[in-house]
């Protein structure tokens, strides 16, 4: 793919030490977004997919080890001095966590936090944070948006949190969003509607976004190429109509199967992936999703397949035996 | 919030009742009888049964408890067969001292807990911090009379700095006042900060792993806002509890030190009180500081909800 | 939306974390300093040290020599049988006050725990009146009236400390009243007693001693400042607190006889907090607490 770079993970590593061993959270992904574009990543959890924002942001926790490079507008966020980071979030680099319960200060206004991240970066009065503040509520649809400045978050429904969260995000008018989950936690009305506010804002504002989630479903008409992940690894890559055209790796197709179907009759059981992901703790010789692998061979099981292309272009998968047929639900 | 204060109110009648009756038993059931010490050497038969009748004590005890309540609602605690001064009198001569000296050793342990504990919080697991709460659990050990004598020993003694006794009113003298009041309010400082530096400090670190620190790093903030601004300020609520929490150790404390270095507060007091046997003062200083204690513990109550907006509104 | 049943390893939750099973040299030493202190109580009688109420007007303030170890103070008593004599009392009422808060608190606190309901709510409501009054100040004016003395003075310290050991309890008793075993047992048909005596003090009793030893710390100090007031154990009995009185007013010419039972005092209280903290974080089901 062509185009201006924004931003392009190189080769990143995030070990994280535990009582049990080390454990590699991420292991050695390699991907690009480009100036305004949207990169949906997928995996289930405890696929590193959190971990790889948090090393984006350089907000890993404290033991974590983090290698490899973070090129982002140019500047190696890895290498980079605290204080250069310091003005690059928030200002260029943005992020919606996962739960608006736990990611807004619930001792602090929601006009404080607003205004407090408006000040920081850009050079305004009170008054003109303050009316740029009702601006943001009022665009990311939050109704009465001047009154919403004096409460605090309790006082607002999970779905208003999580809009907050982006408003404050948007603030800055970042040029990358990184959105974590951004509905995970949220009642399953909302979860649309939000999804819906994200891709119409990155639209509107002409920025580049990062989607994390575990649903393919959410990925599918939202963005412009999806990564999906797997222990650690970025196992199939692809822009989003090609993957879901001819996907390739047989992880990403069991993800696929496992989104209920509105067609399918009640009660029919939901095709589940049987087993669990490996212990990231001791890693597995072959391929790492070789145990739960209906496809799988012996030549899984003792080698580990690299992301290779496709035929087609820009689409890489990390398997020995890909499905050749178009995507279709087992039965 | 009108309903809070209103509901708290309500509950402060019954305790402060409970209180009342708690004195009055303690003065009147236990062994030890007033017309006996008051006569003592002149005690016969009966002028001893004189005084009690004058006094009320031959009166079944239910009547004497509505009395005694009835005058102490009127403000009326009692004259000190002693000195002819009234408990209120007494007390509200001493109050001031007692205040005083609370106040600036609540102040000296927070200027001494707070910083510390922010900065063991921010480097969690160094080496400081780990001196540092190393020192605090030691000096938890410490008793009050113990650093008492070892700060008059070393400033008053050695060093010959400060005045190791004695006391001069703020009105007449503010500086002589506060070179009297450093080694007491010290002493009592020195008490209270590794409480408050150990609890402030477990609930920064907590904070510091909360999503919305995460989040606050996130949106580019200066290091120090997001210590002092977003993780200091939800911890201040555990601050206002500590304060809470040792009102009663601070009440305790305070009587030592004043005891230690002759400041004429109410623990002096009230321990010139049982030492002369003057127990018509004694049951009025008790009943007034434990009244005070309660009063004291709903303003703390307050306090928290005026600073978490989550109880304010009527959550959690 | 579409979540996968899949959750986190198993063995990652439940694997035997290894928690700090060392437990350093700090804790061996205070208990050693513990065995010391109480070794030397139990048998101050039989040792071979003066009697710690002799006085001789001559040796008064008298430094170490071979007949006085650790000298004598202002009344010519010999200081080391003073201190040994000290650690009796301070270790009497340290342990026999808590002792008290430990059996009725406890008890109180494990009824009220699993029964709740109304007794539950007359429980703490007592208890709150009796925590309303500042603990130093009720425990004097008790004393003012019964008069001093080592059994008074360990009654009314020990009813102080019933509230802290009922909270303690009940809030062990709680968590585990919700438990699978508890609730095993009860739908076995298990009486009440069986329940409590068989099920849950086992489990209660651990937390309970790890405070009980901080108790005895907090009552150790207690017991010195009233001593060193002259408002604990009354005279010619010696108690460390009152031998740091003494030794205030000697403070310019003999400040020794203020802090050895000052340091004697505080190795003391150390032991105690340091070995309760330690079997406290090591019983508390939350990992990591302080």
């Amino acid at each position: 793919m062509t185009g201006n770079v924004l931003l392009s993970v190189e080769d990143v590593v995030v070990d994280l030490p535990t009582p049990r061993g080390n454990l590699r959270a991420v292991d050695r992904v390699n991907l690009e977004v480009q100036a305004g574009q949207t990169l949906g990543v997928v995996g289930e959890s405890g696929c590193g997919k959190t971990m790889l924002s948090r090393a984006i942001l350089q907000l890993l926790p404290k033991k974590a080890k983090l290698g490899g490079r973070v090129m982002f507008d140019g500047q190696d966020l890895v290498s980079l001095d605290r204080e250069s980071l310091r003005k690059l979030r928030g200002r260029s680099l943005a992020v919606v966590f996962q739960d608006p319960m736990t990611s807004l200060n619930p001792v602090l206004t929601i006009g404080t936090q607003l205004i407090e991240t408006l000040q920081e970066h850009l050079e305004l009065d009170l008054a003109a944070a303050r009316k740029r503040s009702v601006e943001l509520l009022a665009a990311v649809g939050i109704p009465a948006p001047e009154q919403r400045l004096t409460q605090y978050p309790h006082q607002l429904s999970g779905g208003m949190r999580q809009r907050v969260a982006i408003a404050i995000a948007l603030s800055c008018e970042p040029k990358l969003l990184i959105a974590d989950e951004p509905t995970t936690a949220l009642d399953v009305t909302i979860q649309a509607q939000i999804l819906d506010l994200l891709a119409r804002e990155q639209q509107r504002r002409h920025m580049a976004m990062i989607l994390i989630t575990h649903d393919l479903g959410v990925v599918a008409g939202r963005t412009d190429e999806v990564a999906v992940m797997y222990a650690g690894r970025v196992v199939e890559r692809a822009p989003t109509p090609a993957l879901f055209k001819k996907m390739r790796m047989p992880y990403t197709e069991a993800l696929l199967a496992a989104i209920p179907k509105l067609d399918t009759a009640p009660h029919t059981v939901l095709p589940a992936i049987s087993g669990r992901p490996p212990d990231p703790t001791r890693p597995i010789k072959g391929c790492s999703f070789s145990p739960r692998c209906r496809y799988a061979v012996a030549r899984c099981h003792g080698e580990k397949p690299e992301l290779t292309e496709a035929e087609t272009p820009a689409h890489q998968y990390a398997c020995f035996h890909p499905i050749e047929t178009p995507a279709a639900v087992p039965a | 919030m009108a309903f809070f204060v209103a509901r708290r109110l309500l509950y402060l009648v019954p305790v402060l009742l409970a209180v009342s009756l708690l004195t009055f038993s303690i003065a009147s059931l236990l062994p030890g009888d007033l017309a006996m010490t008051i006569l003592a050497d002149q005690a016969t038969p009966e002028n001893l049964a004189a005084l009690r009748h004058d006094m009320g004590l031959d009166q079944p005890i239910w009547q004497r408890y509505f009395t005694w309540l009835g005058h102490v609602l009127q403000g009326d605690f009692g004259r000190s067969f002693r000195t002819g001064q009234t408990v209120l009198q007494a007390v509200a001569e001493r109050l001031p001292v007692s205040i005083e000296l609370m106040l600036l050793a609540q102040l000296g342990a927070l200027a001494i807990g707070v910083p510390l504990a922010i900065v063991c919080a921010a480097r969690s697991g160094g080496p400081f911090d780990r001196f540092m709460t190393g020192t605090a659990f030691g000096m938890l050990s410490v008793p009050t009379f113990l650093s008492a004598i070892l700060l008059i020993y070393l400033f008053a003694v050695e060093l010959q700095w400060l005045p190791a006794t004695g006391y001069i009113p703020f009105a007449e003298d503010p500086l002589a006042n506060l070179r009297f009041m450093v080694l007491p309010s010290l002493t009592l400082a020195l008490a209270e900060w590794p409480g408050i530096m150990r609890i402030l400090r477990s609930d920064m670190i907590a904070t510091l792993q909360e999503d919305y620190i995460s989040l606050a790093k996130a949106k580019g903030l200066k290091p120090a806002r997001i210590l002092f601004v977003h993780a200091l300020k939800p911890s201040s609520l555990t601050l206002v509890t500590i304060t809470g929490i040792n009102i009663g150790r601070l009440i305790g404390g305070a009587l030592i030190v004043e005891t230690i270095f002759a400041l004429p507060g109410i623990g002096r007091l009230l321990v010139g009180a049982i030492l002369t046997r003057d127990l018509v003062i004694l049951q009025g200083v008790v009943l007034l500081v434990a009244a005070g204690f309660v009063i004291m513990n709903f303003i703390v109550d307050l306090l928290y909800a005026v600073l978490d907006p989550r109880i304010r509104h009527g959550h959690a | 939306m579409a979540t996968l049943e899949l959750d986190l390893p198993e063995e990652a939750a439940s694997a035997p974390v290894r928690k700090g099973r060392r437990l350093g040299m700090l804790f061996w030493a205070a208990i050693g300093w513990m065995v010391f202190v109480f070794a030397l109580a139990i048998f101050a009688s039989v040792l071979p040290i003066a009697d710690p109420t002799a006085m001789d007007m001559l040796e008064r303030r008298a430094p170490f020599s071979a007949a006085h170890w650790l000298g004598t103070d202002g009344l010519g008593r010999d200081e080391l049988s003073r201190l040994i004599y000290g650690a009796r009392i301070s270790l009497l009422v340290g342990l026999c006050a808590p002792m008290i808060g430990l059996t009725v608190g406890g008890a109180l606190g494990m009824l009220s725990g699993y029964f709740g309901g109304r007794f539950g709510s007359i429980v703490s409501g007592g208890m709150d009146v009796l925590l309303a009054f500042p603990p130093l100040i009720l425990v004097l004016a008790v004393i003012a009236y019964v008069g001093q003395s080592i059994l008074n003075l360990t009654l009314i310290l020990g009813v102080l400390g019933i509230p802290a050991f009922m909270r303690v309890a009940r809030a062990a008793t709680l968590t585990l009243s919700r438990r699978e075993f508890v609730i095993a047992a009860q739908a076995l048909g298990a009486s009440h007693t069986r329940i409590l005596l068989r099920e849950l003090l086992p489990n209660v009793i651990l937390p309970l001693f790890a405070f009980f030893l901080l108790g005895v710390a907090v009552i150790i100090v207690v017991e010195g400042s009233l001593s060193f007031l002259g408002l604990g154990v009354p005279p010619p009995i010696s108690s460390w607190g009152s031998m740091i009185g003494e030794g205030r007013e000697s403070l310019d010419v003999a400040p020794r006889l203020a802090f050895m039972p000052a340091i004697a005092m505080f190795l003391t209280v150390l032991s105690f907090n340091l070995v309760g903290d330690t079997l406290r974080a090591l019983t508390d089901p939350r990992q990591g607490a302080l």
